[in-house]
């Protein structure tokens, strides 16, 4: 079953440019990595999706209805945390979650405590007082303690430690192996390569790629390192090139065969050939589109 | 329910200084009636001849010196102006708060329609008005009884329900305006209670600017013509109930449809 589905999904503010034929698709209990830098349209994608915006043209769903019709509905079983949490002036912890729950007409009390205690956060401080980090757990735990089947996390991880970024991410995957979807938008490629099962790429409002993170990884780009090696080398199809401590550093995206000939003709000690990092490959998406 | 709670909750303290403030403000002119009694007359005879000045604010068709006459104009001025102004303040703020404060995204993302949330606000913002008026009317009756004067207790109620119904009005066009902003809008709503305000004496220095009694709120709390009538003008209360109606369905239109950023 398909949890979200976007097609054509388009927002313009005014004559300004939101998000454009947007088509996505997220399978039941998948674990979605939703990247792009700031200003690409993550967040619009993600605030047209939970109604705070009309769309302006486009079908979008949400557990299979539509998310207009149905916005109420499938609220209810979303958990939603936004990349800026603010809270009400004055509120206690337990007083902000108390309010959450019981707007969503749920005792979430127990399992509030729990998750509050495991990302070590204290229910009977006032909110004023917390720091950054400890709000963004706030809202962590108002997205999360209703243990709904979607969870919708915007940015969800910045502002927090390591160590409570590791805990966040234990909590989500043992709530999406009990069936639960996760949906999170990040600029941090190595969170959505280690965690997402699928991820989707978007720029300038459109989506560029949608696959599996592994064959996101897969481009047929390959990094590759000559040490000692003397500068001003020239690799037809090198891109990235970067020298330093006698050491010669590029992306590569061609034929290999090609590539072992002309390295055949260059001086250098040693070579590594390697998979690049996904915020490489993400690179190399952008520099396709770029051409 | 759960948001009219927490409006109410949020609200209180407002609530409480705006309250005991105004009732304060008229407690005290009520108390110091028996000691201005004995000025009364020469002060009558000195504002009815102010001319324009003296049929602004009523006085040339109240008896300053009988405590209803006195009481009218005090009224005027403190649950006149301070009631517009606190009712205009708390339903500008309402739902603009919201996207001030950056707790529309977890308030929208909620379980709830817009129109709940819209419904919820509103009924907390009458509410409030209606306690502080209720506060108003218990200190006032309270102060009276302790000078001993005698009041007209038909004519006092319609009084404050002229401006009862006046607040409301006030506030149901802020919260229509709020509904359009995305910023505070605390200068807009004390702004828009004053213009108010001085539509209604500008509108009592002149027949030619009369009209204006048709667009402000204030035109049916003319406590001079609500002592000499005993009775609201029906005209202006139906425009008045008419206005607030079509702004409390404006809020629901735009703030339904409205973007969040």
């Amino acid at each position: 079953m398909n949890i979200i589905e976007t097609r054509k999904l388009t927002k313009y503010y005014g004559k300004l440019r939101g998000i454009e034929n947007v088509d996505l698709t997220v399978q039941e209990g998948d674990f979605f990595g939703f990247i792009g830098p700031n200003g690409a349209g993550k967040s619009t994608t993600i605030r047209t999706l939970l109604g705070l915006v009309a769309r302006s043209s486009g079908e979008a769903y949400i557990f299979g209805k539509d998310i207009t019709a149905y916005k109420t509905e499938i609220l209810a079983d979303i958990g939603y945390l936004p990349s800026e949490t603010s809270f009400y002036s004055g509120m206690k912890v337990k007083e902000m979650l108390s309010f959450a729950a019981k707007m969503r007409g749920r005792e979430c009390t127990s399992y509030a405590k729990e998750l509050c205690d495991r990302l070590e956060l204290d229910m009977n401080k006032k909110i004023d007082e917390l720091s950054l980090g400890n709000r963004k757990k706030v809202g962590i735990v108002c997205a999360l303690q209703h243990e709904p089947s979607l969870y919708i996390l915007d940015e969800p991880t910045s502002g927090l430690d390591p160590l409570m970024q590791r805990e966040f991410y234990s909590i989500l995957r043992e709530k999406n192996e009990q069936g639960a979807t996760v949906f999170l938008s990040s600029h941090i490629l190595s969170e959505v390569g280690r965690y997402c099962r699928n991820a989707a790429v978007i720029r300038s409002g459109s989506i560029l790629v949608c696959d599996s993170v592994e064959k996101l990884g897969h481009t047929g780009v390959k990094r590759i390192t000559l040490r000692k090696a003397a500068e001003g080398v020239f690799i037809k199809n090198a891109r990235d090139i970067k020298y330093e401590n006698e050491t010669i550093n590029f992306l590569y995206s061609g034929d290999v065969k090609q590539l072992l000939s002309e390295l055949a003709s260059i001086d250098f000690e040693d070579i590594s050939i390697t998979d690049p990092e996904l915020d490489e490959v993400f690179m190399h998406y952008y520099a396709k589109e770029e051409m | 329910m759960t948001l009219y709670l927490h409006e109410l909750k949020r609200n209180r303290l407002s609530l409480i200084i705006w309250s005991t403030a105004i009732s304060f403000m008229l407690g005290v002119c009520v108390l110091i009636y028996p000691e201005m009694s004995g000025q009364m007359n020469e002060m009558s005879a000195l504002f009815s001849d102010m001319g324009s000045f003296t049929a602004a604010f009523g006085m040339d068709r109240l008896n300053f010196g009988e405590f209803m006459g006195y009481f009218g104009v005090e009224c005027g001025n403190c649950l006149g102006i301070g009631g517009a102004l606190f009712a205009a303040l708390t339903a500008i703020t309402a739902l603009s708060k919201e996207e001030k404060n950056g707790t529309a995204e977890l308030l929208l993302t909620l379980p709830v329609s817009r129109a709940e949330i819209v419904t919820g606000k509103i009924l907390a913002v009458v509410t409030q008005i209606v306690i502080m008026n209720a506060c108003v009317a218990v200190i006032t009756l309270l102060s009276v009884a302790v000078i001993g004067e005698e009041i007209e207790l038909g004519t006092f109620m319609l009084l404050i329900l002229a401006y009862l119904i006046m607040q409301l009005e006030v506030a149901a066009i802020t919260f229509a305006i709020s509904a359009f902003i995305r910023r505070g809008g605390v200068g807009i709503g004390l702004g828009t209670a004053l213009l108010f305000y001085f539509m209604n004496i500008i509108a009592n220095l002149s027949e030619k600017t009369e009209f204006l009694k048709y667009i402000t709120p204030f035109g049916y709390t003319d406590s001079a013509d609500i002592i000499t009538d005993k009775a609201l003008e029906p005209t202006y209360i139906v425009i008045g109930i008419g206005v607030a109606l079509a702004s409390v369905v404006i809020a629901y239109c735009k703030y339904t449809k409205k973007d969040i950023l």
